[in-house]
């Protein structure tokens, strides 16, 4: 297929494939953590605030090391789900997922929030007197009003996750055609003697890639944009 | 009916307000910026918790603390007319129009009120490409749409420039008189309230001062700081006897008394208000001959309002009192004080549309 080899065609949807599931696993999380933040005034709210933030200032090694702890055929979580449920999530693409939604997920609050306290609390206000209640003034109002935040939200996750390196290696390996992402098989190239050629290809791909999702998004903001009349 | 006694702390600053009226039409809740009105209305809309008190509209309580109920506002029914339109930008005209419309509302309501407003060319644009007067009457029509039991309007004319209002005015004396819509009207401006309203509720530091109708409450002297200096007039209530087309002037009477003013087109018989500013009202001590001005009334003097400027009120009784307003220098010129017999001078074409109201109350009782 368009003259890709076996290999980059696994790397490449196996990345997708990662990235899409992660930013999908993040989308409600994010947007529960983003209404914590911009909306319900608590104590200790510094702390949750800082702790979201985590996974954005600490080396991307030690959330892979934190999740294979955690994750760990003995670890707490890994064991209950493999009791539970007979699951294992070590070595396997859904680990690179998690490793790739933890890295993704404050940035994604980050967009979500920043949208969320710029959509006016009067409109929500208003909807209200018109007989609206909470959870309709929710979907009616602030969720559409929030779409290009989420949007952005969404964008980025997606381009941490395509990206996610260090997390991934630690916590799930490289493991070709399972855990071996673009990166990763980029990594594994570059060590490799004569793979000069073959990594140049696949930073070729990951470059397309991120393209085509920032010209998807663009495309997707201007339609939000012409919904909301800003372009008249 | 209205019942309405609501105490709340806003830091410093306490509202503490008793309001209870039977009437109907529109109620003005008039005062200075910063003395509690849009506070008030948020209350009575439930989108502010009083800290204690209840709150009345018809014969239901939509919150009474002492028996614990606090109706949510989107059970309340009450129309929120705002200072800013809040028209929701990602949705078009109609759609915002329907937004809180019941479900399966009779399209008949529907196309009665989008004509009333005038939008109905508007329905399929976007918030953002209205103008400020367009965005105001869509927002009164999603209001009306949502089939409220009483509308609250907080200043709704605030942002717009003077044509914008009079492009609006209009419709919300229709909405009292076509839809038989009560109203709350909040305003800090005495020409809309004198249009508009006929019960006056005047609200200072986050107490109401006073309530009665918007004739006699604009004479009082001791109410004077809240009604406002500049603002000083009074209120007269008439009906139109005739029109004479030749002499241009349509006939009004008060009190066994002619008022002339310029031409109106309004039926014989319709009822209204006039309001007369101080400043358009002269004194004279003997009836003048060989004048211009058309209305002179005799009448005596009951009230002066000595203020410390250069500008004297006086009040005189001419069957109904008026407020006249004259230099210093006239007062003791003409030695005025309480009980001197005078004649009140008033310009006919100092009365225009923007001086007329109550057509609403008027239109009601003509439906009679």
């Amino acid at each position: 297929m368009l003259g890709l080899t076996e290999y980059e065609i696994s790397a490449l949807f196996l990345s997708l494939k990662v990235a899409v599931f992660s930013v999908f696993v993040c989308l409600p999380f994010g947007l529960a953590a983003a209404w914590l933040l911009a909306r319900v005034e608590f104590f200790g709210k510094v702390v949750i605030d800082a702790l979201f933030h985590l996974p954005l200032v600490v080396p991307p090694v030690v959330v892979g090391y934190l999740l294979l702890v955690l994750f760990g055929r003995s670890g707490p979580l890994g064991t209950w789900l493999f009791e539970q449920f007979g699951i294992s999530i070590t070595f396997t693409w859904k680990g690179a997922a998690i490793a790739a939604a933890v890295t993704a997920f404050p940035l994604m609050v980050r967009a979500m929030r920043l949208s969320l306290e710029n959509v006016d609390h009067r409109l929500e206000s208003a909807a209200r007197t018109l007989g609206a209640s909470r959870l309709r003034v929710f979907y009616t109002i602030t969720l559409p009003l929030m779409a290009p935040g989420i949007l952005v939200g969404v964008i980025l996750a997606f381009a941490r996750a395509l990206g996610e390196f260090g997390a991934t290696i630690t916590f799930v390996s490289n493991i070709p055609g399972e855990t071996q992402t673009l990166p990763l098989a980029l990594y594994s190239l570059a060590q490799t003697p004569d793979g000069e050629t073959g990594a140049m290809r696949l930073a070729l791909i990951s470059i397309i890639v991120a393209l085509i999702a920032l010209i998807i998004s663009e495309w997707l903001a201007k339609r939000i944009d012409r919904r909301h009349g800003a372009n008249r | 009916m209205i019942d309405i006694d609501v105490q709340k702390n806003l830091g410093s600053f306490r509202i503490d307000a008793k309001v209870a009226t039977d009437t109907n039409g529109v109620i003005a809740l008039f005062g200075r910026s910063g003395s509690g009105k849009t506070s008030l209305v948020n209350m009575i809309a439930g989108l502010t918790r009083p800290d204690s008190g209840r709150i009345v509209i018809g014969n239901e309580p939509l919150f009474d603390n002492a028996r614990g109920i606090d109706v949510a506002p989107e059970h309340r029914r009450l129309g929120y007319v705002f200072q800013e339109d809040r028209l929701f930008p990602h949705m078009s005209v109609i759609a915002n129009l329907h937004y809180g419309a019941p479900r399966g509302a009779a399209g008949r309501q529907f196309n009665r009120i989008v004509d009333l407003l005038g939008i109905r060319h508007l329905l399929k644009r976007r918030p953002t490409t209205l103008s400020g007067g367009e965005k105001q009457r869509v927002a009164i029509g999603r209001a009306l749409l949502a089939d409220p039991r009483l509308i609250l309007m907080d200043e709704p004319l605030a942002s717009l420039d003077s044509a914008r209002k009079d492009e609006i005015l209009p419709f919300i004396e229709e909405l009292s008189s076509e839809l038989g819509m009560p109203i709350i009207y909040v305003s800090h401006t005495m020409d809309e309230i004198i249009r508009l309203a006929d019960t006056l509720v005047l609200m200072s530091d986050g107490r109401i001062e006073a309530l009665g109708t918007v004739e006699a409450l604009t004479s009082r002297l001791d109410l004077r700081p809240m009604t406002g200096r500049y603002e000083a007039g009074s209120v007269l209530h008439a009906t139109i006897a005739h029109h004479n087309i030749e002499q241009g002037l349509t006939y009004l009477s008060f009190n066994n008394n002619t008022f002339k003013v310029p031409l109106l087109e309004l039926p014989r018989g319709r009822e209204l208000r006039i309001r007369i500013r101080a400043r358009d009202v002269s004194i004279a001590l003997t009836a003048p001959q060989d004048i211009s001005i058309l209305n002179v009334f005799p009448g005596t003097i009951t009230e002066i309002d000595e203020d410390a400027s250069l500008q004297v009120d006086v009040l005189i009784d001419i069957g109904v009192p008026i407020w006249a307003r004259i230099s210093r220098h006239s007062l003791s010129m003409l030695d005025l004080h309480p009980g001197k017999k005078t004649y009140v001078l008033i310009k006919a074409i100092a009365i225009n549309r923007y001086s007329l109201g109550g057509l609403t109350r008027s239109g009601m009782s003509t439906n009679d």
